[in-house]
């Protein structure tokens, strides 16, 4: 392994807990609730980095734990039947219900998957209903996604075809080109997990090779291997440079022959090339400071170095999978430092020291440093945001280029005169 | 256990959290996993504040659980010492630690540290946001000085008098992620000080624990937000014999009250009802003509404690509404929302399940809703124009402008806030009836959105024709009803285009049911009587 320098680091962090995954993941299953069991500090937090108070009605809410649930399991295991009854009498349109582990059910050690077996055995099918854990005491931000896919794992039908998985949550939009790229190329048999519908999960056997679209699902990575299936070691598809090797890797183990992958990605790596150029110009040379949150972080750093020109002062990851990062840890600069873990304050004092031109951090801290003078992108739009693929490439650099555009702006046109 | 969708408040460690933030030289040791440091955004983005919230989570994870939390807890507590070097610390836990038992307020105590320490217990799965604010307020205030030496009896609200000084008070309460606080403190220091009275100590908003220590020093102490102030008030009473007011000055008529409360306390001559009617223009704008169109609309007032009471007042005794709902999520607020809601001949709404307030708006068919974001979006849906009143935070409830709740300028913000979206709810109304008239502008929308002006999502069905006038003709021959004469058409036109269409099938349903076969000026003006009775 060349390239970067893996440096650990532990002291007190600021990141999200898995929890937040919800946001994203109960938009990509509209048939699914997500029913956080923990306390209001759990509830809050979803609301808050979520900012849901447009909706009516959430498909995701929160069992707060009471004193009196704390005091015996049994009455918990019991309230937690009510609660979960009431909601499906009243939201009838629920399909599959995830129950999900916080911190504090984690600690009074809850057995929600005895509650979800319990309660399939009752609700004998109309509801199916799966358990996994967000709990912050385990999981950071993108991993809630993890546990969520592999509680979903079990339920997929077997097959023995050749075919293509894409695993991972993508933008609808972002999905539907990729998988039109590969039919193109003649890979006609590709699915994508999550499906749209949580009743239509695709099928899995040993004729599935996977290929993983974020790079946070490391244990349904492993439950797919154990359904039979060959998980495919790539750079994720983020810039044209991942994206095209993605794509290859997948083309290659399907046996497909590379020149008709090549004549029909020329066309879009030059016109995403020329998208790519006014961003280009404004990231180059550019000093960027990524700090741990969505675990986004490495395939980033490699798009916004190789291929923006952007100096890594510091890539930070919550946590590092050496076998599935290999790929991009293989692709970045020398001596690059990746930090696994933070201690937010001697990170701070880091970004300060260096003074980047570009800080990609969590959303307690964007402000703080704008104060200071300092640029920030906030990581969470990233998981939003249809950044995968070639075609997205500019818009992924246009996500980077544009606070330090606004900086420039607002620094000739007003601080300039005063 | 309760199921949450959404939730008015946040856990109560979050009320401390803003206590810490609001403070100068304050740290907060929370002992907390990683996924509460969430809570750093309330005050970054809500309230985009350019500092982070003073607090150093432990953020403990699974596999510390089976070792020595006890030892993370006490290097994170001398970490942050030497780091912020605070000039008091505040430990306390989250949720999450409560269950776990690590007592990081005695590991802190025990530590030697040289400076105070105040140990938070704050129950997370029974209390919420602002009771853990008001507790931790208290617990630090208690905390600096309750050693500090008094003599009883030698408190006197009137002592100023005799030692050649203004009177002096503390404004207690104002805390960050409470609603207009930033301007509120300035907007009564303002009044006080036209009053002769001067400020002593602010807190927590900007005050420090040196600044703390000298709460004793004031003659009187005022309770801005009781939801916050309300303990500590109360133990400043026992401990020191420091009386406090109790009224909250939040529009004209409480403003009023205020300075007369405080006046009593002090000792000082009390201010003239006929003047002060005078300082806020809401009381004069209120009688103008214009506000005629404002008698008896109904509104349905939501929020924490204090303003819901205080909107009530407004409403009812100085716009000349009807309140026709009035609730509060503020469990402790229940006794007295329930009161004024009494005298209002209404039934107060305590709860915290935003469905269940929306039902409960929705019941009393309000033309006006007074009430929270959450609020907001609900008389969105329902098609009602809303302005807000209190918490929770939104970064809209943080302009840019100065916009205080108190006072006399707070009185004025009042008026416009909530009788600007009348104002728009009445051009609503128009835009409604203009809409199938030709000269309304297809695409005008409002910004209730596309529902605006229809009391339903139901649309009415196109026809071919642009004016309405024209359509209601069409639809009256083919329904063979009353013939209009050429005198009751030339009566038609004389009313304004927008409200023709209406007036004409109006008076076809009238002649209709009363059997008249043609229409004249005499059958509308027939039926013009009744419709209005």
């Amino acid at each position: 392994m060349s390239g970067a320098t893996l440096l650990k680091e532990s002291g007190p962090r600021e990141v999200f807990c898995g929890l937040t995954s919800i946001v994203w993941l109960h938009r990509r299953m509209p048939d699914a609730f997500f029913l956080v069991v923990g306390s209001r500090t759990c509830a809050h937090l979803i609301q808050s980095a979520a900012g849901v108070m447009i909706f009516a009605e959430p498909r995701f809410g929160t069992a707060i734990l009471e004193e009196r649930d704390l005091a015996g399991l049994a009455d918990a295991h019991e309230e937690l039947d009510r609660v979960v009854n009431n909601l499906l009498a009243r939201r009838p349109e629920i399909r599959t219900l995830f129950l999900v582990g916080s911190c504090p059910s984690e600690v009074i050690k809850l057995d929600l998957a005895r509650v979800a077996e319990r309660l399939n055995t009752a609700l004998e099918g109309r509801v199916r209903v799966l358990n996994y854990s967000g709990s912050g005491i385990e999981t950071t931000f993108t991993q809630g996604e993890d546990g969520a896919l592999k509680a979903m794992v079990p339920l997929m039908p077997s097959t023995n075809e050749q075919q293509l998985l894409l695993a991972g949550t993508l933008a609808n939009s972002v999905e539907d080109r990729l998988i039109k790229l590969f039919n193109k190329v003649g890979l006609e048999k590709v699915c994508s997990f999550p499906p749209r519908q949580s009743t239509d999960l695709p099928a899995i056997g040993p004729g599935t090779k996977v290929l993983l679209t974020q790079p946070f699902l490391t244990e349904t990575a492993r439950a797919l291997k154990d359904r039979g299936a060959e998980i495919l070691q790539a750079p994720f598809p983020l810039g044209i440079e991942g994206s095209q090797l993605w794509m290859k890797t997948a083309t290659q183990a399907f046996g497909i022959n590379s020149s008709t992958v090549h004549s029909t990605l020329e066309p879009l790596i030059a016109r995403a090339q020329k998208a790519l150029e006014p961003f280009k110009e404004n990231l180059c040379g550019k000093k960027l400071f990524l700090l741990p949150e969505s675990q986004l972080e490495l395939p980033l750093a490699r798009f916004l170095h190789r291929e923006c020109g952007m100096e890594l002062l510091e890539v930070g990851t919550p946590y590092l999978n050496r076998e599935m990062m290999s790929a991009e840890l293989e692709l970045l600069p020398t001596n690059t430092p990746v930090v696994e873990g933070q201690h937010v304050e001697k990170q701070l004092d880091r970004v300060r020291e260096l003074s980047p031109d570009l800080v990609v951090c969590g959303m307690g801290l964007a402000n703080p440093l704008e104060a200071e003078g300092i640029s920030t992108k906030w990581s969470i739009e990233l998981v939003f945001s249809p950044i995968h693929g070639i075609d997205q490439a500019a818009d992924l650099a246009e996500l980077f280029s544009r606070p330090l555009h606004r900086h420039d702006l607002l620094n000739r046109k007003l601080l300039a005169k005063v | 256990m309760e199921l949450t969708l959404w939730t008015y408040e946040g856990p109560p460690h979050v009320g401390a959290m803003r206590i810490a933030t609001s403070m100068e030289g304050v740290h907060y040791l929370l002992h907390a996993p990683q996924g509460d440091t969430y809570a750093d955004l309330l005050f970054t983005m809500i309230e985009r504040r350019g500092k982070r919230p003073p607090v150093t989570y432990t953020t403990f994870q699974a596999r510390d659980l089976g070792g020595d939390t006890a030892e993370l807890v006490k290097g994170h507590i001398k970490e942050a010492v030497d780091r912020f070097k605070p000039k008091a610390l505040l430990v306390g836990e989250s949720c999450t630690a409560e269950l776990i038992q690590d007592q990081p307020g005695s590991l802190a105590k025990g530590m030697g540290l040289d400076l105070p320490i105040i140990t938070l217990e704050l129950p997370a799965y029974s209390k919420k946001e602002n009771w853990g604010a008001a507790e931790t307020f208290y617990q630090l205030v208690r905390g600096l000085l309750k050693n500090h030496p008094h003599e009883k009896g030698s408190q006197n609200s009137k002592a100023w008098k005799d030692q050649s000084r203004r009177p002096r008070v503390n404004l207690l309460g104002p805390s960050l992620l409470g609603f207009r606080c930033r301007d509120d403190v300035l907007e009564i220091q303002k009044l006080l000080n036209i009053h002769g009275i001067d400020i002593n100590v602010i807190a927590p908003l900007g005050a420090s624990p040196a600044e703390l220590m000298r709460i004793p020093d004031a003659d009187a102490n005022v309770c801005l937000y009781p939801e916050i102030a309300e303990s500590t008030c109360l133990w400043l009473q026992r401990q020191f014999e420091t009386p406090f007011t109790k009224t909250v000055p939040i529009g004209v008529g409480a403003t009023h009250d205020f300075l007369k409360e405080i006046s009593e306390i002090l000792g000082i001559e009390p201010p003239n009802q006929s003047e002060t009617s005078k300082q806020s223009r809401l009381t004069w704008y209120s009688q103008s003509v214009d506000s005629n169109y404002l008698t008896g609309k109904r509104v349905f007032i939501f929020g924490d404690g204090t303003h819901a009471i205080a909107a009530a007042r407004i409403a009812n005794e100085e716009l000349g509404f009807e309140v026709v709902g009035l609730g509060t999520y503020s469990r402790e607020m229940a006794r007295p929302v329930r009161s004024a809601a009494e005298k209002l001949g209404i039934e107060a709404l305590i709860s915290n399940d935003y469905l269940e307030v929306e039902k409960a708006m929705a019941n009393a068919a309000p033309e006006l809703v007074l009430g929270t974001q959450m609020e907001r979006h609900s008389a969105k849906r329902l098609g009602i124009p809303c302005a807000v009143i209190s918490t929770p935070m939104h970064v809209q409830d943080v302009p840019a402008r100065y916009s205080p709740q108190m006072g006399w300028e707070g009185a004025n913000v009042i008026f416009d806030s909530w009788v600007h979206p009348l104002m728009m709810g009445l051009e609503e109304h128009l835009i409604g009836m203009f809409r199938h008239d030709f000269e309304f502008i297809d695409g005008h929308q409002s910004h209730l959105g596309h529902q605006g002006g229809q009391p339903t999502t139901k649309h009415e069905p196109q026809t071919k024709y642009l004016n309405p006038d024209e359509a209601a003709k069409e639809i009256v021959s083919k329904n063979n009803s009353p013939i209009w004469t050429e005198e009751g058409e030339a009566e038609l036109a004389k009313i304004p285009f927008f409200v023709r269409g209406k007036v004409r099938r109006n008076t076809e349903k009238y002649a209709r049911q009363a059997g008249c076969r043609q229409i004249d000026s005499e059958t509308l003006y027939d039926a013009k009587v009744h419709f209005r009775n």
